[in-house]
């Protein structure tokens, strides 16, 4: 018998593939206030749909930059203006990193 | 149990100052943090540096650590004199080191899990869990069709005695069908337990592919190189090639040149969008191993007199 089925399984989703968070739930699911998400919104470093706060709709991918903006604040001293510059330097490597694996230098 | 050196960890001399000790953390801490570096070890020495830092920044903490004397190396298995610490007094400034949460045995025994569990009680963090993070390795056929794994995980629980132990459990995790490298899988309430009333927090697992022998990936596409013979890429051919899902008959165009992709529309990773295959073609030459197969090329070179593949290169 597959003792794998007797184990727990909890359901699984993929982050980055929910839409239509709010305001609410981002700032639930990183523990944070209000005024953070607000920030970074500021910042440009999300970028919710909708034009009033209490109308905002998050994707996962951005509940996602949201919680690892939070973390490098926390862990390395930087300001919201250092996150979001770190984050941006970040994508670019992604992309840079994306673009060599294609031509097949991995 | 065994002693941390923790000025190895930082880097430091044991005479450091203040701002030395400042210095090296800053340091570390950017090149080791897990959201920036790629290393595989980073989040464990990031956990590392947050441990070393909450007692080398602390002059009290410091002082009490120093007294355990210079002659300990890092690894050895260590045992704590008796009153080891009487004559301090840990008032702690409350501020949270990196990775607050999971400090070493080493660490519980000399200062108490109170000065951990402290650093947890911040405002902006309720008394929720904490979240956990972990990597887990797939293959691409997996995220075509789905799958499940096994994972074992340890984390950090108290004993009847109040005394931290880790404790290892299992978890089926369902890999849904889908998934990309680089994207996160969230199981809601599998992180580490909350404090008193608090709710559990979550299990993040980042997604990779294991290496696959034909198919390269990008976000949601994938490309294949398809070898042809030089006679399929001049005068077209029906060719089967493997995709993840299944085999498909992908019609080749006449004169079709080296390095020519073509699309075969969302067969790549699906989802709600799903991604794209990409075929790209190579031109396969066989060896001319006989003399008759010399004078067929030969009698090739005759017949494209006027073929110039270097043509662009103006040379």
């Amino acid at each position: 018998m597959d003792n794998g089925k007797m184990l727990p399984q909890p359901s699984a989703i993929i982050l980055e593939e929910q839409t239509g968070l709010t305001l609410t739930e981002v700032c639930q699911a990183c523990a944070v206030r209000v005024e953070f998400i607000v920030g970074l919104v500021d910042e440009g470093v999300l970028d919710p749909i909708g034009r009033e706060p209490h109308r905002w709709r998050f994707t996962g991918t951005q509940l996602r930059r949201a919680t690892v903006a939070l973390r490098l604040q926390r862990d390395l001293g930087v300001n919201r203006a250092g996150a979001a510059l770190a984050l941006q330097l970040l994508d670019e490597i992604e992309t840079l990193q994306a673009r060599l694996r294609k031509m097949g230098h991995d | 149990m065994e002693f941390k050196d923790y000025y190895q960890i930082m880097g430091v001399a044991r005479d450091a100052t203040q701002d030395e000790i400042k210095r090296a953390y800053r340091q570390l801490a950017r090149k080791y943090h897990p959201d920036v570096s790629k290393d595989p070890e980073a989040e464990i020495r990031f956990k590392e540096l947050g441990e070393a830092n909450t007692v080398l920044k602390d002059i009290e903490k410091r002082a009490a650590y120093d007294q355990l004397g210079s002659n300990w190396k890092a690894g050895q298995d260590f045992r704590p004199p008796p009153d080891w610490n009487a004559g301090f007094e840990f008032s702690g400034d409350g501020s949270p080191g990196a990775g607050a949460a999971e400090f070493s045995d080493f660490f519980e025994t000399l200062y108490g899990h109170g000065s951990a569990a402290d650093n947890r009680a911040r405002p902006d963090f309720h008394a929720r869990g904490e979240d956990h993070h972990a990597r887990v390795v797939i293959d691409l056929e997996d995220a075509y069709n789905g799958a499940t794994r096994v994972i074992t995980l340890r984390s950090p629980v108290l004993d009847a005695h109040g005394r931290v132990a880790m404790r290892s459990h299992k978890l089926n995790v369902t890999i849904p069908r889908g998934v990309h490298a680089g994207q996160h899988i969230r199981l809601a309430g599998q992180g580490g337990s909350g404090i008193g009333r608090g709710a559990p927090g979550d299990l993040y697992l980042e997604v990779g592919f294991n290496p696959h022998a034909h198919f390269r990936v990008e976000q949601r596409d994938v490309y294949l190189d398809l070898p042809l013979s030089p006679w399929e890429a001049a005068l077209g051919a029906t060719v089967t090639v493997p995709t993840p899902a299944a085999a498909v008959d992908l019609k080749i165009p006449p004169n079709s040149i080296a390095g020519g992709k073509l699309r075969l529309k969302g067969r790549g990773i699906p989802g709600t969008t799903p991604g794209d295959f990409y075929v790209v073609l190579q031109i396969a030459v066989p060896p001319s191993a006989t003399e008759a197969d010399k004078n067929f090329y030969g009698t090739m070179a005759e017949q494209f007199k006027s073929f110039q593949p270097r043509a662009k290169l103006g040379a």
